[in-house]
């Protein structure tokens, strides 16, 4: 982001969001999911059907799952949205994050005032062999999954490389797991709501060495929705508008062992460094975060290289509670993807939902400290290569 | 259910049955698959090679629970090989038992069966690394 353009910019708010239930939700179909969600944000924000000007779906495996592609024109017809521009936004697990980013750029630049942004996933319809397959196809095709290096197996070998070289052990990663499943006890939208006692996460099955199953995320379903419209306008819909203050997004080589170094996710690094700039923050003034622990020793890099600890310090805040929800900045307060779930597409924007509501006080048992005002949301549309952050601030009266 | 649609496949024999890609003369960067540009340096010289034929393990994970193309081979060995080049590669070490492993021990590559695709009655080789008897 360029200094000049931020001053030509208009300011953006979040004015209304809604999410499905997480889980393995047999009877709806996408859009009944991505429709439910929608409506959820538009009664919240208060806003009449007619008028949105563009709707953004993020949305990865509709095509393959559903076997349904152009699904934000689906969704408009659905809820009567006309003639509201409708594009739907694919960027693997990122998809969310990135349909976020098309609206905020839409708001910012003047050409629309009000969009609505959804998130959506289907997965647990198709069998787990096509679809487990189907998610791997965005690892490096002939240099990682043709020799069945797995998502696991990349996380396994970015575990282990943790463990050598800043003496992370299986304890700290467990200690994340567990810490998630906790809080989505205090969620009523997050699909695993089960506590896990460390000895449980320490026995779970081996997945690749020394990763577990309780490591990473389950398979679900789910929607998630907000509305965005410019700032100035934002007193219209809500007396309780949470601006986007910053967003940065950037990428890696595709293949983890090629990159500089495999301990280092250079695009999150990146793409939190211009949010910070554009937001005019440093890591400092951050009070929660939403990171992507699609397997849980991804929240430990995630939390240094978005600059909240110092690299290879990210697990000794772990062990001294410091993102426990009551900590000095708790870390996936809604669960994250590992026990909130992680419908790939909704992800990015459920990550936004559950800062909204962390930035209005609305979250209910799992609220933080009424006290916090900005949140950050990082969102991944590969093994660490293609990243979003997201930078919210609550405007208090 | 196929993770690559056959031409794709076949276009990718260079580098899976003989690690051959594409060096940039500028910066020395081996890539695996055909670049304008190098990645690393930008240089637009940059000429076909293979790599050598033998590296170091510098990690790996034993995979016990894969995806199903791979559920049935389970557990096996995904390693990464730093080339003498010091490019790095990442493939399945074979030829041994797990517990014998050791980081940076010699490998070579040699050509082997990955799996079968029954699908598409297709067997896929391609190259794996076993350890060297030092
Ligand atoms: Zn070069």
């Amino acid at each position: 982001m360029q200094e000049a353009i931020l001053g030509v910019l208009r300011r953006v708010a979040v004015i209304g969001v809604g999410m499905t239930r997480f889980g393995k939700l047999e009877d709806r179909s996408l859009m009944d999911l991505l429709a439910e969600a929608s409506i959820k944000a538009m009664k919240d924000a208060g806003v009449d059907y007619e008028e949105f000007d563009s709707v953004y779906v993020g949305n990865m495996l509709g095509s393959v799952v559903e076997r349904q592609t152009a699904i934000a024109t689906a969704l408009v017809d659905r809820l009567s949205l006309f003639p509201a521009a409708a594009e739907t936004v694919e960027n693997g697990p990122a998809a969310g994050a990135s349909a976020v980013k098309n609206g905020f750029q839409a708001v910012a630049s003047g050409l629309a005032d009000l969009v609505l942004v959804v998130g959506g996933e289907k997965m647990t319809s198709l069998d787990t062999a096509t679809l487990t397959d189907y998610i791997a196809t965005m690892t490096h095709p002939e240099a990682e999954y043709m020799h069945g290096a797995t998502l696991a197996s990349l996380a396994a070998l970015l575990m282990k490389l943790y463990e050598q070289r800043y003496g992370v052990t299986e304890e700290h990663v467990a200690m994340v797991a567990v810490k998630n499943h906790r809080n989505a006890l205090k969620n009523p939208y997050a699909h695993l709501r089960r506590e896990i006692t460390l000895e449980e996460a320490l026995q779970s099955k081996m997945v690749a060495e020394p990763l577990r199953m309780y490591y990473s995320c389950p398979i679900s379903d789910g929607a998630a929705a907000a509305i965005l419209c410019p700032l100035e306008k934002a007193g219209k819909y809500t007396d309780k508008p949470v601006e986007i203050k910053g967003i940065g997004h950037a990428t890696d080589y595709q293949t983890l062992h090629e990159r500089e170094d495999p301990a280092v996710l250079k695009s999150c690094k990146y793409a939190a460094e211009q949010a910070y700039r554009m937001a005019g923050l440093s890591p400092k003034g951050i009070d929660v975060a939403e990171l992507h622990d699609a397997f849980s020793i991804l929240e430990i890099v995630e939390s240094e290289d978005v600059g909240f600890f110092k690299k290879g310090q990210g697990h000794l805040a772990v062990e001294q509670g410091v993102t426990e929800l009551d900590g000095v900045l708790p870390i996936n307060p809604s669960g994250g993807l590992k026990a909130r779930g992680h419908p790939v597409g909704a992800t990015g924007v459920a990550q936004v939902v559950e800062l909204v509501w962390q930035l209005r006080g609305e979250a209910g048992e799992r609220q933080i400290s009424k006290n916090a005002k900005r949140g950050l949301a990082c969102n991944f549309g590969g093994f660490g290569n293609n990243t979003l952050v997201h930078i919210l601030e609550a405007i208090r009266k | 259910m196929f993770v690559i649609r056959i031409p794709r496949y076949w276009r990718s024999k260079g580098f899976r049955y003989r690690l051959e890609g594409y060096r940039c003369e500028k910066c020395g960067h081996f890539h695996h698959s055909p670049r304008l540009v190098c990645r690393k340096c930008g240089s637009r010289s940059i000429r076909r090679d293979r790599l050598s034929q033998t590296g170091r393990l510098i990690s790996y994970t034993v995979v016990k629970s894969s995806t199903p193309l791979f559920e049935q081979y389970v557990p096996y060995v995904v390693g990464v090989v730093k080339m003498v080049d010091g490019s790095l590669v990442v493939g399945q070490v074979t030829d041994c038992d797990p517990e014998e492993l050791r980081e940076d021990m010699q490998v070579e590559v040699t050509l082997r069966k990955i799996r079968v695709d029954g699908e598409n009655k297709l067997i896929q080789y391609g190259y794996k690394f076993r350890p060297v008897i030092e």
